[in-house]
């Protein structure tokens, strides 16, 4: 019987969980509940602010991409096989897209700050496609941006070095910065570039005022 | 590079549009189909090399290792995708039983060349030695190109990504 005493605690805490909540709901002015998301639309936490380092060294935030669609893949120059097939499908995807290429910013992070200072990230990128933006930064700022993106990332020590498990899915960011949809590896850049187009034909480009 | 490798070589350097139409490489019941490997980036100091192994003998086989001039160490590695997380691993060996086929391909099992010796450059090809358990050595050349973007190996290549299923865990 005493097993059962910390689930009947935890049944009476949700239950008074539950209650509390419908008090508040209740108190609410109705139709104003401005947290409150739809279960369909709710936005995914996926992203979010950050600072990294670009190519010529310089700070790049999340901000300066505002406005266009981001197409965001994590990997590392010493990848030989997911990272270049990924890299190499990102640049054939801008290619399908067209046009349409033109709202989008493709960006490679490094989570591998260790080896890919930001000269060699831009070099590999540009390798694939020169409109593929190469990030890195310092271990603090990768670990950041990784846990905003769910980015799982670990070093592997492999004979004569390591290696960098991590997540190698692709991001579709829109032009607010937030999340609107992943890509998981077996997506052909054909499937890619058709969700892209939709999702930039259901936001059609605002004329650029509100930055100056 | 021992003298058969430099004669690939040079063989291939001779006649290397032909070597792209018939690419395939024979030791004891194994053949070799098409090896190759994708151009590196600048600096890169790794590349992945791709190949299928057929078995037309009676009994298993397993590759278990293999060189190149252009590299320091050829590893065989394995590529699996857990939950959108990708994990390569070196192994000892891939086993290719009677009548099967080994497939080594993007986004799945791969040789990795550690240490280039420079970068793979498109267009050109690399020598490599295969070894094998019972077959012994078999020398190859890895035609250095890109990604298929179309064709038969396009299809069979994403769903080659299936690595993922076959995380091995």
């Amino acid at each position: 019987m005493d097993d059962l005493r910390p689930f009947l605690l935890a049944g009476i805490a949700v239950c008074v969980a539950i209650l509390a909540g419908l008090g508040l709901t209740l108190l609410l002015p109705a139709g104003a509940p401005p947290q409150a998301p739809t279960a369909a639309s709710a936005p995914v936490p996926i992203g979010g602010p950050f600072t990294l380092v670009g190519g010529d060294g310089l700070t790049v935030t999340d901000a300066d991409f505002r406005g266009r669609f981001m197409l965001v893949f994590f990997g590392f120059t010493h990848c030989p096989d997911v990272c270049p097939t990924a890299l190499e499908e990102m640049g054939r995807t801008l290619e399908t897209l067209g046009e349409d290429s033109k709202r989008v910013t493709p960006v490679f992070i490094s989570v591998d700050p260790e080896r890919d200072t930001p000269d060699m990230v831009q070099d590999y990128v540009a390798f694939f496609d020169t409109r593929i933006v190469g990030l890195t930064g310092s271990d603090a700022q990768i670990d950041a941006v990784a846990k905003a993106y769910k980015v799982y990332h670990e070093k592997v020590e492999i004979e004569g070095g390591y290696t960098v498990d991590h997540t190698a899915l692709t991001y579709l960011m829109g032009p607010d910065g937030t999340f609107r949809q992943l890509f998981r590896p077996q997506e052909t850049p054909e499937e890619r570039a058709k969700a892209i187009k939709a999702a930039i034909a259901a936001e059609p480009e605002t004329t650029p005022q509100e930055g100056s | 590079m021992d003298s058969k490798a430099l004669m690939v070589a040079v063989a291939a350097a001779l006649f290397g549009t032909t070597l792209v139409f018939a690419h395939s490489f024979e030791v004891g019941d194994l053949a070799v189909g098409h090896p190759w490997a994708r151009p590196t980036a600048p600096g890169a100091t790794i590349g992945a090399g791709y190949l299928t192994v057929t078995n037309n003998g009676a009994e298993a086989d397993r590759l278990i290792g293999g060189s190149s001039t252009a590299a320091a160490r050829v590893e065989l590695h394995t590529m699996s995708m857990d939950e959108g997380v990708m994990k390569m691993r070196a192994v000892e060996g891939f086993e290719i039983a009677p009548g099967e086929t080994l497939t080594l391909a993007p986004g799945g099992n791969h040789l990795m060349l550690m240490d280039l010796a420079g970068p793979l450059v498109e267009g050109a090809s690399v020598p490599a030695t295969l070894t094998f358990e019972k077959a012994g050595t078999v020398d190859v050349e890895l035609m250095i190109e890109k990604m298929p973007s179309e064709g038969p190996g396009s299809s069979g290549e994403h769903s080659g990504h299936g690595g993922m299923d076959h995380g091995g865990h």
